[in-house]
């Protein structure tokens, strides 16, 4: 019984470790949403979610050399969830000043986001009380 | 933690974006001060945003990197009896774009409300967090 409840309460843990990335992204395109040349970033989640299960997650790529590229946006490099492949947003409408943020790609993007977090977060909770009930016998 | 640095991004935004609204106000202010401390027509300060990590895990946030005078001549306006005048009569006012300035405060300030709204949102999932054993 344990060991399935550690898989599911696993798999949360990193679909809310991802979002939470996400969510971090996502504030980070909105607060350079004036920012020159600065290019949009986010991850396709389901193909983050599918690298997890499939146990691909770290992508990080190992340095022997501290001239070597670091390869930051990775899962498993830096503060990047397993899994997680951060690429640049395509353009929707090119800006003059090199900035390719739009704002209601982004704010929608957040506030569905935050939304999904708060599903996980809610799942999470619940799976604690599953356990306590089984653990009172009530 | 990914929504204590969601945090940190938005309070640079919130500074730069004051930042970027205190240059607009100050440009506004002086839109027609005809010598500012050198003695010259004041020159309209536009602030430089760039994008740098916040937090050492490399979270991106944003800064001013500095704040420019803008560049583009002050328009010329005939007033032989102003002491500023020159032999000709002109008088060289500030180079500030009011219209340019108020879209810009526009801007600055639903930048700011957006970014507060981020705020507002990683707190609340943050608190969902710290409820979840409960």
């Amino acid at each position: 019984m344990s060991d399935s409840f550690d898989q599911h309460l696993g798999s949360l843990r990193s679909v809310a470790n991802m979002r939470a990335y996400r969510q971090e992204l996502l504030a980070t395109n909105i607060a350079n949403a004036d920012t020159p040349n600065y290019k949009a970033r986010d991850f396709d989640f389901q193909a983050a979610l599918e690298n997890v299960k499939a146990g691909r997650g770290n992508f990080a790529m190992a340095r022997t050399s501290p001239r070597h590229l670091k390869g930051d946006n990775v899962g498993g490099a830096g503060n990047v969830p397993a899994g997680v492949n951060v690429l640049y947003r395509s353009e929707f409408q090119p800006n003059v000043d090199g900035n390719s943020v739009n704002m209601d790609v982004e704010r929608s993007a957040f506030a569905e986001n935050a939304v999904q977090l708060e599903t996980t977060l809610t799942l999470i909770q619940q799976e604690f009380h599953r356990m306590q009930t089984a653990i009172q016998g009530q | 933690m990914s929504l204590f640095n969601v945090m940190t991004i938005a309070a640079s935004a919130l500074t730069a974006q004051s930042a970027r609204l205190n240059a607009t106000a100050s440009n506004l202010a002086n839109a027609e001060s005809l010598t500012g401390p050198d003695g010259k027509p004041y020159k309209a300060k536009q602030v430089i945003f760039q994008a740098m990590p916040v937090t050492s895990d490399g979270s991106v946030g944003v800064r001013v990197a500095g704040v420019v005078e803008s560049a583009t001549p002050g328009r010329n306006v005939y007033d032989p009896k102003n002491p500023a005048a020159n032999e000709q009569g002109y008088v060289e006012m500030p180079n500030v774009n009011v219209v340019e300035e108020m879209t810009n405060m526009i801007s600055a300030s639903r930048a700011y409300q957006t970014n507060t709204e981020i705020m507002s949102a990683a707190k609340t999932l943050m608190l969902k967090t710290l409820a979840i054993a409960q």
